[in-house]
């Protein structure tokens, strides 16, 4: 026993020490010490974000330098606070308080005192920063906007928070992350990399020189300058015609895909979120739950297309050989659904494919919708054609597109249907309200455009994108360079293009025709609800215009969809014909429709549903 | 005996440790004093070159250990015991101050520190004392004799201050122990410690509350055929609770504030833990220093030269007591490992040496050397790693320090001197 007793003593102690330094070494280490270590300071050098230019070379967004007041609390010495104060622009309560919670963060890490200083300020203080002991300037690059419009587009940088310094271990607390638009999609490219230096650093906080000689320091990657195919006057131009509305507009160059504008409306100055007033801003925007201007309609309001969706059933019939562009059809001022009546507004009488576009004829589309259907032996079977077709157009489901955000509408399918009625319980006349657009369909304006640059093309479209070039060079991406073909055969659209070309010389759009520019388009007024305490509500019918010009070798494809404007002719025809002209003329003829457009506004129509009395849709003047 | 025949015997498993442990220690020292400045290893301005230096003058001190007669060493310990008591007593005139310790001579090129030279006294003279044919270690007066031989360095060197080195001595009890102490002085001192801590632990009252409860206990399931001492045991109880009063008191009104705070610390009485993170970083700032070092090692460490907070300084006293925090960092669970392991064959191989002695005085030493070396080790690494309280004293074969290397270095060579003769009774 007194013999084993030592060597036992030793063993325990030896397997003490084993565990202690295994709890230690083994399951208490974590991998991020680098950053954790006192030892080792990183100083960053941040390369400036790469600038933003239309597809015309405009500066869109550039980069201002600020300047924020530093404190390091530790070194501060006693000083005249009321004059600082006075050149800081502070009370000095808040200065008092300031100062006290940068010493409770750290007393000898800096702390931004003041942050984003104006430039005079920063003169005037610039001289005499040398009095104030333990305060210093540091410059840093605020975003800079050269254009009021495409915040929508641009989107917007911020700090990064928890969430995105626990997914993305590049960013460091207090760096600044693109949030939304082309800030967030392409941020790799903007954003550049930041270049590293570790610093060794002693117990009392001094630097004894490079961690490891430097050999894993490194340089800043300067960020990309990139264009991208917004066009800044036309947008800017769209913003305007916006004045008072709701709704989006996206206009696409058919050859390319490239997006020329897309504005939401209504919407804010990107200005707005930059400098000592964001927060403030980015508030007051974000509480304004009825107007909404941060949620971007141009890529998110999905709601029925209404008539502009014709065109492309009419496109399904021929395809399909349920008729040829001279079979007739009947119209009563309407058209049936089972004893119910719905309503025409073209006139009446005997309708081809011709006058079933550029009259909008109600009866002629539900008839085709109808013989589509007939075309097969099962609904089922027509169901699937017909849901194949219009997904080619790149309607119900995501487009793909390079921002961050979207809907993907809605094309309804099969089971969509035998979910609502019950497994075959259902035929083409429960959902004869889709050959109008109306129904269960639902698209957003981006995709409606894309619709309309797929027929401007005759049968392709590109996918949608606002990437133009990265340093000057062409982005050969694929995704948007290579064309994507609808399943309708280039042939059958000539007959839908001329009924849309004929929409602007004899039809609904008649008024709206810009000399010289031969457009085709297509109007739409589309009904819808709202719930008012529970009750649901029929609003006043939203406006939608689809166009591309010119009618051979088009350049623009334009989907215009203004909330509760009424007929497609008013609102969205005006601003859609308005902005094809200022995009291929470059000036406007038809200063009738612009005087117009710039002025009228439908703050009225919007009120109504909040005003808590009665009140009346769809009122014939304007 | 011829030079060759020590060669031939000596055990070269110790010798091999040994220089594996002191070139562990000196790569250390070296990371932990280096600068970036270009300065060869034998600058004896350099700390690490002055440690070199005492590895080689290690080197002679271990020739010269090996040529003496192994008898020189039995017959001269007394002397030794008596020259070693007399610098002690002399440092209280001569000594010279370090860092508030009266623990030096200077002799101009070092620094001698003789409580190191009175650990290797001490052991050789109870090692003579116990084996003398007249000593019986069963007679209440002989184990006086051998507990004085203990006490006077221990009491010479407190007041200088340096506690730490005094209650190294109380390791040479194990000797003792070894041959024949009664287990009972050892079970004393173990109930002193832990009615100690759980004083401090829970207070007084719950230790009398215990008490109370076991003797209830006792009588509860009292058989006929035991008979319960009751005088004894009522003796024994009156002795624990006076003394574990006598403690509350003196942690509460003796101790000195830092003291309180090193024993919080450890048995972490402070309940708030703001309040103890605080101490931990204030008070246990050594130690917090440490801990944090040796975790950011990791597995593998992080490699030669390339301990972060071991350039930055952040752990004090990095060369000399807190020498295994570098081992630590640098090395990583891989280093630390295999240093305690290295320890853990030396001791077992020394316990197996001084058992296989068949000359007494041999074994004793043998066992007071181990004891030494043992008491140092466990509360040296025990410290850094966070698990004892702060006591400042050196890692054996590691640490800084000229004397300390040296007479670590003879008192083991003198012991694998003995060992080479270890086949005769008497020498």
């Amino acid at each position: 026993m007194r013999k084993i007793l030592l060597s036992l003593i030793i063993v325990v102690i030896a397997i003490t020490f084993l565990g202690r330094l295994s709890y230690l070494q083994i399951f208490s280490f974590s991998t991020t010490q680098v950053l954790e270590d006192p030892a080792i300071k990183a100083i960053y050098d941040y390369p400036e974000r790469g600038y933003i230019y239309d597809r015309n070379g405009h500066l869109l967004v550039g980069n201002d330098p600020a300047y924020d007041v530093m404190v390091i609390p530790r070194e501060v010495q006693p000083l005249d606070t009321l004059e600082f104060c006075g050149l800081l622009g502070i009370d000095k309560e808040k200065f008092v308080e300031k100062l006290r919670r940068a010493r409770v963060y750290s007393p000898r890490l800096p702390s931004v005192l003041v942050p984003q200083l104006s430039k005079q300020d920063y003169a005037k203080l610039q001289e005499k920063m040398r009095k104030y002991k333990g305060f210093y300037i540091q410059k840093r690059s605020l975003r800079y906007y050269d254009t009021p419009s495409a915040a929508n587009v641009l989107g917007y940088i911020s700090e990064v928070n928890e969430g995105d310094l626990a997914v993305n271990k590049y960013y460091v607390q207090g760096e600044l992350k693109g949030r939304t638009g082309v800030e967030r999609f392409y941020e790799d490219l903007l954003r550049g990399r930041k270049g590293v230096q570790y610093i060794q650093k002693d117990r009392f906080n001094r630097d004894i020189g490079p961690y490891k000689n430097g050999t894993i320091d490194t340089l800043p990657e300067q960020g990309k300058q990139i264009s991208i195919t917004i066009d800044k006057t036309l947008q800017e131009y769209g913003e305007l015609l916006m004045n008072g509305k709701r709704g989006g507009i996206v206009a696409i160059e058919p050859a390319t895909g490239e997006i020329l504008s897309m504005i939401s409306g209504p919407t804010y100055d990107p200005a707005l979120l930059v400098g000592r007033e964001r927060s403030k801003n980015y508030t007051k925007l974000y509480n304004d739950t009825i107007a909404n201007p941060t949620w971007d309609r141009s890529i998110h309001a999905q709601q029925p297309p209404g008539s502009p969706f014709k065109t492309l059933n009419a496109l399904i019939a021929l395809q399909e050989g349920a008729l040829d562009e001279s079979t007739t059809i009947q119209c009563y001022h309407g058209f049936y659904v089972g004893k119910k009546k719905r309503g025409c507004h073209c006139g009446g009488g005997q309708r081809d494919m011709n006058k079933g576009i550029y009259l909008s004829c109600n009866a002629y589309f539900a008839g085709t919708f109808r013989k589509i259907f007939e075309k097969f032996e099962t609904t089922d079977e027509a169901m699937d054609v017909w849901e194949k077709h219009m997904k080619s157009f790149g309607l119900g489901d995501y487009l793909g597109y390079d921002l961050p955000f979207g809907q993907k509408g809605r094309i309804p399918s099969k089971e969509y249907y035998d979910k609502w009625y019950g497994d075959n319980r259902w035929s083409s006349s429960y959902i004869i309200s889709n050959s109008i657009g109306q129904g269960e369909i639902l698209a957003t304006p981006v995709q409606l455009a894309n619709m309309t640059a797929a027929i401007a093309n005759r049968g392709h479209y590109f996918t949608p994108h606002v990437l133009k070039k990265i340093e000057g060079k062409d982005i050969t991406e694929p995704k948007f360079t290579e064309a994507k073909h609808t399943t309708i055969d280039p042939k059958y659209f000539e007959p839908v293009v001329r009924g849309m070309a004929d929409v602007y010389k004899k039809g609904t759009a008649a008024r709206l025709q810009v000399p010289g520019i031969e457009i085709a388009g297509k109007t739409g007024t589309a009904e819808n609800f709202t719930k008012i305490d529970g009750v649901r509500t029929q609003l006043t019918d939203h406006s939608v215009f689809v166009a591309f010009a010119p009618v051979d070798n088009p350049k623009i494809a334009i989907a215009v969809y203004i909330e509760n404007g009424y007929f497609g002719s008013r609102y969205a025809g005006h601003i859609a014909s308005l902005m094809i002209e200022k995009y291929l003329k470059g000036e406007i003829s038809r200063t009738d429709l612009e005087k117009r457009m710039l002025e009228k506004t439908l703050e009225a129509e919007y009120a109504k549903p909040y005003s808590g009395e009665e009140f009346k849709i769809n009122e014939r003047v304007w | 005996m011829s030079g060759r025949s020590i060669l031939k015997r000596i055990d070269w498993l110790s010798v091999f440790i040994y220089f594996a442990l002191v070139l562990i220690g000196w790569i250390n020292i070296y990371s932990s004093t280096f600068i970036d400045e270009q300065s060869s290893i034998f600058d004896i301005g350099t700390r690490y070159g002055k440690q070199l230096f005492f590895i080689g003058v290690s080197l002679v001190a271990i020739v010269i250990v090996l040529a003496l007669e192994v008898n020189f060493y039995e017959r001269f310990s007394s002397l030794f015991y008596l020259i070693s008591m007399a610098s002690l007593l002399g440092l209280f005139v001569f000594g010279k101050t370090i860092a508030g310790a009266t623990s030096w001579y200077d002799l101009g090129f070092f620094n001698l520190q003789p409580s190191e030279l009175a650990k290797v006294a001490t052991a050789l003279a109870l090692a003579k004392y116990l084996s003398d044919i007249q000593t019986d270690i069963k007679r209440r007066k002989d184990q006086m004799y051998a507990l004085l031989i203990i006490l006077i360095p221990a009491i010479l060197i407190i007041p200088q201050p340096d506690p730490g080195s005094a209650l190294v001595f109380f390791a040479l009890i194990f000797v003792i122990f070894r041959e024949g102490l009664p287990l009972f002085y050892l079970a004393i001192i173990f109930s002193l410690i832990l009615i100690f801590v759980i004083t401090l632990k829970f207070g007084p009252i719950w230790l009398i509350i215990g008490l109370v409860l076991f003797i209830i206990l006792l009588f509860g399931l009292k058989r006929k055929t035991l008979k319960i001492p009751v005088i004894p045991l009522a003796l024994v109880s009156v002795a624990i609770i006076l003394f574990s009063l006598s403690v509350n008191f003196v942690f509460n009104n003796v101790f000195e504030q830092r003291h309180r705070d090193r024993f919080s610390l450890w048995l972490r009485l402070e309940k708030d833990p703001n309040k103890l993170e605080q101490i931990r970083k204030t008070i246990g700032y050594n130690t917090y220093q440490s801990e944090k070092a040796i975790e950011s090692g990791g597995f593998f460490g992080k490699g030669f030269l390339e301990g972060t907070r071991t350039k930055g300084d952040f752990v004090p006293e990095q060369d000399t007591d807190y020498i295994f925090s570098t081992v630590g960092e640098e090395w990583g669970f891989i280093g630390t490992g295999t240093v305690i392991i290295l320890f853990t064959i030396l001791f077992l191989r020394l316990i197996s040496l001084a058992e296989r002695q068949k000359n007494a005085f041999a074994r004793m030493y043998g066992y007071g050397v181990i004891s030494i070396l043992l008491i140092h080790y466990f509360i040296n690494i025990g410290m850094v790693i966070g698990i004892l309280p702060t006591i400042g004293i050196p890692l054996p074969f590691f640490s800084y320090g000229g004397s300390g290397l040296l007479f670590f270095t003879i008192l083991l060579f003198i012991f694998l001197r003995l060992d080479t003769n270890r086949l005769k009774e008497s020498f």
